[in-house]
C-alpha cells in the first residue's frame, strides 16, 4: 500500500481532487452504461407482460358479445 | 468465431446466448474493475514527474482505447448490415454507438482533468484531443441518425455509412502524437518493443484495460437485448418466453 493514512490517500499531494473527481465522474458513467439498457429492457418486458395480460382478459370477453 | 457470428444471425439464439454471457460476465467485470481500480489508486507507486495525478491513466486510458476498438465494432457491424441487410448487425451498430459514445466521453473529460495539473490547462486544442472530440460527435451523430427516421431500414444505412466514412478518424487518432507536435504524450504501452512504463504501474492498468473491454461487451449486450425484445415483442419466441417467466 503506498498511502500510510487514509488522508493521505484523499489529498494525494494535491492532486486528490483531481483523481477523485475524475474516477467519481467516471463510476457515474460505467453504473449509467449498465443501468440504463437494465431498465429499458424491464419496461418492455413489463410492456409485453401487460400486452398479455390485456389480451388474455380481454378475449373472453369478445368471444361472449360474439356468441350473444 | 464464425459458428458464434453466424448464429448471432437468429433473435431467439442471442437472446439465449446473451443472457448466459452477461449473467457471468458481468460479475467478472465488476471483480476487475473493483481490484484494478484498487491496484491503480492504492498500490501502484506515483509518477516520478506527474506525481499522483498520473493515477488517472487508470480510468483514462481503457476507456480512449476500448472506445477505438468500440468504433471499429460498430463500422464493422455497419458493413455487415450494408452487405448482407442482417438485422441483427443494425441492432449491434445501434448498440455500441450509445456505449462508445459515453466511454470516449470518459476519456475526454478524465483528459481534460489529468491536463489541469499536468499541463495548466483544462483543454488545448491538440491533434490527438481534437480527434477525438470528432470520434465522440461521430458516435452522437449515429445515435442521432438512428433517431431521426421513421424507417428503420433507412436508418441502418444512413448510420452503417457514416460508421464507415468515420474509420478515417481512428488510424488519425492513434498516429496523431507521432504525426504532428503535440501537448499529448505518445503511446506508453507497445505491441512491439518494450513498454515505456514500469510494470508496477502497467500491470493494474492491462487489468483496467480487460475490464474496460467486458463492460463494454456487457453494455452492448444489455442494450442490443433490449433492442431484439422490443423489435420482436409481437413474436411467438417472446410470448412464450414471457409465459414461461
Amino acid at each position: 500500500m503506498y498511502f500510510d493514512t487514509l488522508t493521505a490517500l484523499w489529498y494525494m499531494d494535491g492532486h486528490g481532487i483531481y483523481v477523485w473527481v475524475a474516477y467519481a465522474l467516471t463510476a457515474a458513467l460505467l453504473i449509467a452504461m449498465v443501468r440504463l439498457p437494465i431498465s429499458r429492457f424491464r419496461r418492455h418486458w413489463g410492456w409485453v407482460e401487460a400486452e398479455r395480460r390485456r389480451t388474455s382478459v380481454s378475449s373472453p370477453a369478445e368471444t361472449e358479445e360474439k356468441g350473444g | 468465431m464464425w459458428t458464434i457470428i453466424h448464429k448471432m444471425g437468429s433473435p431467439p439464439w442471442f437472446f439465449r446466448f446473451s443472457g448466459a454471457l452477461v449473467r457471468w460476465l458481468l460479475p467478472l467485470t465488476i471483480a476487475l474493475l473493483c481490484v484494478g481500480a484498487f491496484w491503480g489508486l492504492l498500490i501502484a507507486p506515483p509518477d516520478f514527474r506527474q506525481g499522483n495525478s498520473y493515477r488517472i491513466i487508470y480510468i483514462h486510458v481503457p476507456a480512449a482505447v476500448v472506445a477505438l476498438a468500440g468504433y471499429y465494432v460498430m463500422a464493422f457491424a455497419g458493413a455487415v448490415s450494408l452487405i448482407w441487410r442482417i438485422k441483427m448487425a443494425d441492432v449491434t451498430m445501434r448498440a455500441a454507438a450509445p456505449v462508445g459514445a459515453a466511454l470516449t466521453a470518459i476519456a475526454l473529460f478524465t483528459g481534460a482533468i489529468w491536463g489541469k495539473p499536468t499541463w495548466g490547462a483544462w483543454w488545448v486544442w491538440d491533434a490527438r484531443i481534437t480527434s477525438m472530440l470528432l470520434l465522440f460527435f461521430l458516435y452522437l451523430g449515429v445515435v442521432a441518425l438512428f433517431e431521426a427516421y421513421e424507417n428503420k431500414t433507412a436508418a441502418a444505412r444512413a448510420c452503417a455509412v457514416l460508421s464507415l466514412i468515420g474509420t478515417v478518424n481512428i488510424p488519425i487518432i492513434y498516429k496523431s502524437v507521432d504525426w504532428w507536435y503535440s501537448l499529448h504524450q505518445p503511446a506508453s504501452i507497445k505491441f512491439m518493443g518494450e513498454s515505456a512504463i514500469d510494470s508496477s504501474m502497467l500491470y493494474p492498468l492491462l487489468l483496467m484495460i480487460a475490464a474496460f473491454y467486458c463492460l463494454f461487451v456487457v453494455a452492448v449486450l444489455l442494450n442490443m437485448r433490449a433492442e431484439v425484445l422490443w423489435r420482436h415483442r409481437e413474436s411467438g419466441w417472446i410470448q412464450q418466453l414471457v409465459e414461461r417467466a
